[in-house]
Parts: structure tokens; sequence; C-alpha cells
């Protein structure tokens, strides 16, 4: 049985539009990456699936229970950390995973037990009764899937659980998420970040402007969009006729400058030492040669017409002007 | 572990995380006590001649008058603060993470004023304390300080859950905020600080009707006098009001923040 299950789910909020019938199936112990720009419906979808708002249409399951209907059950089966890590900067970490603890019916000495392991798995023991105001970032974010951990959820919702966080930061969750989908954890990660989602998901869905607008595997969304390239750079010879001798080997793309040719290949790396080996006779001088892979972002410009990475950047710029 | 009694876990550890909130936010907890106990300072010291006013009730003096005032004052400031809280809670998303739990959602609500009347208690025993210190006598003994004490614990509940109402419905705590000057227009309209019998229309007629007149008389009686039934049945009475009205409005704004989000 599938862990999530959508089916032409829906949310309005006055005249706007926020989810307009998404559909979409997570499978058991998989983790689901939903990608999207700020304001894709991202949040809005997750806050239906884990019963915070309830659907204007459509249907939603989790864990077998329908997210209208059986809300109670949804809650109990899942764990969330949800957008900005919403934790009480009074309570200390300890204090928080025991009152999550309790709020999942643990009793008190089963809540206690698990609440130290789980302090322990994410590494903030030492802090554990400091308030959480003190804590930074990373550790904000390690406590907050330590909650949402305690009760062992079938599925973990994560809004968005890297944003903002340092590089360092980032990683280690990943490694735990990793490491709790190894379990049998079945994850919904919602991200803005490309990389995330291609190093972490076995399934992506892109969302825009509220619909699914591509989804399946990272990987057999990057093959749909196209084959790799290789991308040269000329040291001496003419463009002309390095695009000659190209244009025998795959496809000549659009090239980014006047000292660059892009040649699209059917076999990727095995299509570079042919590849060297014409322009070596024809007398060209090559600077550099490397063979570019479609990414996440090309699937997502294919599938949007813009780059979201930029898109990111540029709303942080405006919210740091 | 029966349902009944997971949801009552459930709202002890809520209502003391409250507690331990207000107790560690300084400014939620300088309206409770420390305005009120300068009020209460000013009051007795500066007008403690009103007491020899016609129409003033017999007793002991300014101060034993003054105490039901200065615990009104004090439960409705810690209704206040708890809306405050709880608005704060819902602004950093804080009660997503309890929506999400698998609790029956009056148990957020009644936690939040589980710990609020424990604020009330406290604010009615650090009162009595003070009176009973600079000389107040609680004229029906030992019983008289009890009924006090439940009034104002129960009172405290009942205005903190229509803090909490305005809360879940506005989600903004700089609105629950706002409502602090209202909080004492309504003690002033009412017998609160000044007997009924002394004071002028239109205020006289608006305090006749005030529930926090009824209130603050059922608070007072049994430090100033014997038990009065009427008194206590009345306070009774209007305390079950607000407590119906603040449910029914919590209802309808938890049924409101669901469909919002």
């Amino acid at each position: 049985m599938p862990a999530i299950v959508v089916e032409g789910l829906e949310r309005a909020f006055d005249e706007v539009k926020a989810v307009q019938g998404v559909d979409l199936e997570v499978g058991e112990g998989e983790i689901y990456g939903f990608l999207g720009p700020n304001g894709a419906g991202k949040t809005t979808t997750v806050r239906m699936l884990t019963t915070l708002l309830l659907p204007t249409g459509g249907r939603a399951a989790v864990a077998g229970h329908d997210v209208v209907g059986e809300p109670r059950a949804v809650r109990a089966s899942i764990g969330v950390a949800l957008q900005e890590a919403a934790l009480d900067p009074l309570m200390t970490g300890r204090e928080l995973i025991r009152l999550q603890a309790t709020l999942q019916g643990l009793p008190t000495a089963e809540g206690r037990r698990r609440a130290e392991r789980l302090l322990e798995r994410v590494d903030l023991l030492a802090a554990a009764d400091r308030r959480v105001g003190s804590y930074s970032g990373g550790m904000k974010r390690r406590l907050d899937l330590a909650a949402a951990l305690v009760h062992e959820p079938r599925v973990l919702f994560l809004d968005e659980p890297t944003t903002g966080l340092d590089p360092v930061s980032r990683k280690t969750i990943w490694e735990e998420v990793r490491q709790l989908n190894d379990e049998g954890t079945t994850v919904f990660l919602t991200t803005q970040y490309l990389e995330e989602a291609d190093q972490l998901a076995d399934n992506v869905g892109i969302i825009d402007g509220g619909r699914i607008v591509a989804e399946g595997t990272p990987e057999s969304l990057k093959a749909e969009i196209g084959n790799p390239h290789i991308q040269l750079q000329l040291a001496e010879g003419s463009i002309a006729e390095a695009e000659e001798v190209c244009a025998r080997i795959g496809r000549l793309l659009p090239p980014t400058d006047a000292r660059t040719v892009l040649v699209e290949v059917a076999n990727g790396a095995a299509d570079i030492p042919r590849t060297v080996r014409a322009l070596d006779e024809a007398g060209i001088g090559v600077e550099s040669l490397e063979l570019v892979r479609p990414t996440l972002d090309d699937v997502f410009v294919a599938k949007t017409g813009y780059h979201l990475e930029k898109e990111n950047e540029a709303e942080q710029d405006a919210v740091a002007t | 572990m029966s349902g009944m009694a997971t949801n009552l876990r459930v709202v002890r550890a809520l209502g003391m995380r409250s507690i331990r909130q207000t107790f560690r936010r300084p400014q939620l907890m300088a309206p409770i006590l420390v305005f009120p106990t300068l009020l209460l300072a000013v009051q007795t010291g500066g007008a403690g001649s009103a007491v020899d006013l016609p129409g003033f009730p017999p007793v002991q003096g300014f101060l034993q008058f003054m105490l039901a005032g200065a615990m009104m004052q004090s439960l409705m400031l810690a209704g206040n603060s708890g809306g405050i809280a709880f608005a704060v809670d819902i602004e950093m998303g804080f009660t997503d993470r309890l929506f999400a739990a698998p609790i029956p959602r009056f148990t957020i609500v009644l936690g939040r004023l589980a710990g609020t009347a424990a604020l009330g208690l406290f604010s009615a025993l650090w009162f009595l304390a003070i009176g009973l210190l600079f000389g107040a006598e609680i004229h029906s003994g030992v019983a008289g300080a009890l009924i006090a004490v439940v009034l104002v614990t129960a009172t405290a509940m009942a205005v903190g859950g229509i803090g909490a109402a305005i809360a879940l419905r506005t989600g903004s705590a700089s609105v629950v905020q706002g409502l602090f000057p209202l909080v004492l227009v309504v003690l002033f309209l009412s017998s609160a600080f000044f007997p009924l019998d002394l004071m002028i229309q239109p205020a006289k007629t608006i305090a006749e009707y005030n529930p926090f007149s009824f209130i603050a008389e059922g608070i007072r009686n049994p430090i100033i006098a014997e038990v009065d039934a009427t008194d206590l049945l009345y306070a009774l009475l209007a305390i079950a009001g607000i407590v119906v009205l603040s449910l029914v409005l919590s209802a309808r704004a938890l049924r409101h923040r669901l469909r919002v989000g």
C-alpha cells in the first residue's frame, strides 16, 4: 500500500488557488522530494497532508487514512518538522522532546527514555538543558527532527528542513534523513534546493503555480529532457571549424560564448575519446573539455521556463535589501 | 492508558509549559503581579479615606476592600497574558506542532487555560498574603479565603478562554495585546475598585450589569463580611456565562483556524 496517495488535491484562499489538482503517490519506504520555488504550493500541500489545513477539493490519504475523514489516525502515523523549525525559544531541548512524547500519548517513562535516545542521536545531549533560543540554526533543525521522531512515525514530513542552514549543517541533516529512510521511514521532503532533491529523493515531484509539472526519479527526469553534452573551450583554431567537426559527433547546442562549443552526445563519456581524436586530427587546440550531464535545474527550466536557484537567489537578495 | 487519562496528561503538560513560559518571560509576568500590586499600594495609600464616604460598605480598611479589585485586575491581565502567549505560539508556528499531534484539539486550549488558572491561583494567594501581611483581615476566615481563591482561579480560566479565542481567531499577539486597555475599561466599569452605591450614571448602570461586578462582589464578600450565598451564586453564574461564551468562541475560532490554515 502506498504511504501517501493524493488525487486532485486543491486549496483555494478566496480567489487565490494555491494548489490546483495535485496528484501524486509516495511508496512505502520512499523519499519523495517535493521541489518548487517559494509560493509554488509546497507548504500548502504539506499542511493539507498533515491535517493542518482542510483541502477545498480532491482527496488525500496518508498511511492509509483519509486526511479529512480520519485526521487523528493520520496524525498518529506521521512526524512533522515544519518550515522555520517551530520551536519555543523558552523551552529547553529536553522539555520540548518530552512534551512531544506526551502529545503522542507515550507513557512518561517511555517518553523520557526515547527523549534521551533521540537527543543523543542528534548530538544534542550536552545542550539538552539549554533554552532553545540559544541554539544555532542547525541545532534547532536537529531538535525539530528529533521531536518529529519521538513516536517512530511511519511517514515523516520535512518542510524545507535545510533552508537557511550552512553547508555542514545541511549535510548533517541529509545524513540523518538517509539513515531514517534506511530504517524504513517514508520521507516526504519539500525543498527549494535542487541538489537536496537530487541527493536524497528516490522520486521527485516538481510543483509550480500549484500544479505538478513533472514527476519521476531524478535520473528519469534528467533523461527525459535530453542527453548529456560535451562542453569544450577552444585554445586555438576557428570556432566554425570546431563546430563542423563536432557536428559529426552529435547535435550542436547554442553556445554560451564565442570560444565555447556545446555538442549533445548520445553515449555520454564514451563519446569523449572520438571527439578529442576528431578535433586533434583537424588541428584544433582545446583548452578544456568536460562532459555535462543534465541537472534537475535543466529539468526545472525545461518544465517551468525559469531557473529555480536563480529565483531563490533573487528572493533572498530582495529580502536582504 | 485510557483516552481520558492521556488527555489529562496532555492538558497538564501544556499547562506546565504555559506556567513556565510566563515565569520565563518577564513581560508576561509583570502585568499579572507587579502592576496590580503597585496599583493596590498607590490606591490604598492615596485614597484610604474613601471608606468614610457615606454609602461605602462597612470594611475594616481600604486595603481589605481593594484586595478583590487587585485580584480582579491580576486575573484579567493573566487572561490577557495567556491570550498573548497563545498568539505568540500561533505566530511562531508552535501551535502547528500541537495541531499535528494525535490529541483532541480542545486539549490544546484547555492546556493553555490550565496554565492561566494556575496563574490565577498564584495571584489570589499573592494578594491574600499581601493583605494579611499589611493588616487586612479575611472576615470569613479560611473558608472565605478558599472561596476567594476558587473564584479568582475559575475567573482567570474563564477570561483566559476569551483571550485564547481571540488569539485563535486573529493569530496576532499585537491584536491581543491591544485589548489591554479594554481590560482596564471593563474593570473600571465594574465594582472591582469602587462600590456600586457611590458610582454615578451611566457608569453605575453599566457596572450593575457588568458580569465582572458580580464576580468582584463574590470575591470581596467573604473578605469583608460573612459569606453571602446570593453573592456567591451570582459570581458563579457570571463565571459560568463567561466560560460558555469563551468555549463557544474558542470552538468557532478553532474551526476557523483549520479552514484558513
